[in-house]
């Protein structure tokens, strides 16, 4: 420490003080997975159960049914025959391709992630719109969540969890919850003042306030969020299988270990095709959420 | 507090600022102005020791133009606003003391609002907003827009339920803002500058909807407006605020014709007296000489000038609905009373009729 040229040289903490500092960091937080380890496992036990139901079902029921549901989910969001061609073609051309079951693989898990995502995150996006202080103690946290790198997060899930599904999960939602949050936060903040004095003036509840006027007139924006949300999971995909979560992630990490250029590209276009329909799916219900705005 | 009150305020203060409670004593006990308020303390005066009371059944209008505290006023008597001091009974219950439930409870079924921009609820339907009031309280979705479409149909908007409020003119959408608010069949209906972001075609026609309405349903209106016609052809009574404080209250003759001070002067100088005037706020009591045609005494000034077209000199008996003759009218008066009044002679002017008229 004592260093004479430390005006030329950082004055850095030796190497042997840092290894202690991190080796008690390391240490300490061993120690915690240990004790606390099992408890948590178990706690997650059920999300895990979700999860690998909602995968046994995609690949368990017929390709041909798979479709059928999906088309008739893009129907009812858009009413639009060309979405439907497109997700239609989309999942024939993954299918001709072979890629079916690793894409019901990502799918199951999107649909997990997002699933929590949106359960946890329009609840705090609400708490955070009625209280200035919580948002800004939020705020700062959702800045991390985004920019930190995704692997250094996985280090301590894995530490926690080992590798597997659950971890996976974890990983991604915890990349992919913010824009929810925010955008639900924003939504109720940009609700109209005079629609919500009107709305007290008529004796609502907070209830019936927050239900019937906010969060409504807040979805194209919610929406927006869950929008987001998704794609940020799907671009997860690949990191989370490093951790083990089976999917479109796997082949694209052995294309790029083994420098299979074609199956890196087809594995990632099924990505992208996900990322399109899911996109324009709740982009196409979103809209219709809000065609009151139409009618003039 | 008289049978007939069904609101009274009493030393209503508002002070907008970090510290009201601080600046009500500045305010109260040393009767600083809203100027030295707010440059020497920091807080706006908002209302000044509001006393008023609103009778069952009338038209009140409040009237001042924007700064005087009138939407201020009116949303402290569903408490929107709550105050720095004073009371609000309604019906000899002090708003003040309601419970968050008790206070829900006072605005779904006692006290509904129409507001100046409408305030619609835009993913809504024309009969979703107007059955909002009846949901809220708790009625079922059927019996609320059943109820719902009687009053679109009041309100001329038959055929537009399922439209949202985006496709309807501004005139349609406060039709429907004042549905919504009929619609929960409270009796007291507070309006908020509710035609004043209207043309004023349009809004001609709202207040005939409205004086339509009133003449059956004899709610308490409370009514907010910046416009002196508007006031003098809704109101019953009118109260004229200016920096928060209620500076005349009293009956549309007494306002016109004995205006408290020189702002109120200048508000009622460009105002057609002769149409705005009825006959009996000019007439006397006493019935001698008078003859020919009785004037009913509900007549404006304007109209009764024909009965002096043969015999100008003369006095003509004046009748009242139910009462036959009452008493008599002249042409001296009703000349007196349609002339500007002067401002600081206008106590010499007012004859003890009109004082007796209010």
């Amino acid at each position: 420490m004592a260093d004479p040229n430390w005006l030329i040289d950082f004055p850095a903490i030796d190497d042997a003080t840092l290894r202690a500092i991190n080796r008690a960091i390391d240490d300490a937080y061993l120690g915690f997975t240990r004790t606390f380890g099992a408890a948590i496992e178990d706690a997650f036990l059920p999300l895990l159960r979700l999860m690998v139901w909602v995968e046994q079902m995609l690949l368990g029921a017929p390709w041909w049914l798979v479709i059928a549901v999906i088309a008739g989910l893009a129907w009812a969001a858009s009413r639009r025959p060309a979405l439907v061609g497109l997700v239609v073609g989309s999942f024939l051309f993954i299918g001709i391709m072979g890629m079916w079951e690793d894409t019901m693989r990502t799918m199951a898990m999107i649909a997990v992630c997002t699933l929590m995502a949106v359960t946890a995150g329009i609840p705090i996006g609400v708490l955070m719109s009625r209280s200035d202080r919580l948002k800004g103690a939020v705020v700062p946290v959702l800045d991390v969540m985004q920019t930190m790198p995704s692997f250094v997060y996985l280090i301590p899930v894995v530490m926690l969890l080992g590798l597997g599904k659950v971890p996976g999960v974890l990983a991604v939602v915890i990349y992919a919850i913010p824009p929810v949050i925010r955008l639900t936060d924003l939504g109720i903040r940009l609700v109209n003042e005079e629609v919500l004095e009107a709305t007290d003036a008529f004796g609502a509840s907070p209830w019936q306030r927050l239900w019937g006027v906010q969060v409504p007139l807040a979805l194209p924006n919610i929406m927006a969020g869950i929008n987001q949300t998704i794609m940020m999971a799907l671009s997860m995909v690949v990191v989370a299988s490093m951790i083990g979560v089976k999917g479109l992630g796997q082949p694209v990490l052995r294309a790029v270990t083994n420098q299979y250029f074609a199956m890196g590209v087809l594995n990632g276009l099924a990505v992208v095709l996900l990322a399109i329909i899911f996109d324009r799916l709740t982009q196409s219900y979103g809209r219709r959420l809000q065609r009151y705005r139409d009618d003039a | 507090m008289t049978p007939e009150s069904k609101i009274a305020i009493a030393g209503l203060y508002k002070i907008f600022g970090p510290d009201p409670a601080a600046a009500l004593p500045l305010v109260r006990d040393r009767g600083i102005g809203k100027t030295e308020l707010l440059e020497q303390h920091g807080h706006v005066l908002g209302l000044d020791n509001i006393s008023m009371t609103v009778r069952q059944g009338d038209v009140h209008v409040v009237m001042g133009l924007s700064g005087s505290g009138k939407s201020t006023l009116i949303r402290h008597l569903n408490r929107l606003i709550e105050p720095t001091a004073g009371s609000i009974h309604v019906d000899g219950t002090d708003i003040m003391d309601l419970s968050p439930r008790a206070l829900r409870h006072f605005r779904r079924h006692r006290a509904s609002m129409v507001f100046q921009r409408f305030a619609l609820h835009p993913h809504r339907t024309v009969l979703g907003n107007v059955a909002y009031g009846l949901r809220v309280q708790g009625v079922k979705r059927a019996t609320a827009e059943a109820r719902a479409r009687g009053w679109i149909e009041r309100v001329g908007l038959s055929g537009f339920e399922d439209r949202f409020p985006t496709a309807l003119s501004g005139g349609m959408q406060q039709r429907v803002g004042l549905a919504r608010a009929l619609a929960t069949d409270s009796d007291i209906l507070l309006m908020d500058e509710a035609f004043s972001a209207l043309d004023p075609l349009i809004r001609t026609d709202m207040q005939g909807v409205l004086l339509a309405l009133q003449a059956e349903l004899r709610k308490t209106i409370v009514f907010i407006t910046h416009d002196l016609d508007e006031a003098l052809r809704l109101g019953d009574r009118i109260a004229i605020l200016r920096d928060g404080a209620v500076i005349q209250e009293g009956t549309t003759p007494e306002i016109v014709m004995r205006p408290a001070d020189a702002y109120i002067a200048d508000f009622v100088k460009d105002i057609n007296r002769a149409r705005v005037l009825r006959v009996k706020a000019v007439m006397t009591s006493d019935r001698a000489g008078a003859r020919g045609p009785a004037v009913d005494a509900q007549t404006t000034l304007e109209e009764a000038l024909t009965a002096f077209h043969d015999d100008p000199s003369g006095r003509r008996p004046v009748s009242r609905e139910g009462e036959g003759i009452v008493g008599s009218v002249g042409l001296p008066e009703i000349l007196r009373a349609i002339e500007r009044p002067d401002i600081s002679g206008s106590d010499a002017r007012v004859t003890p009729q009109a004082r007796a008229a209010g």
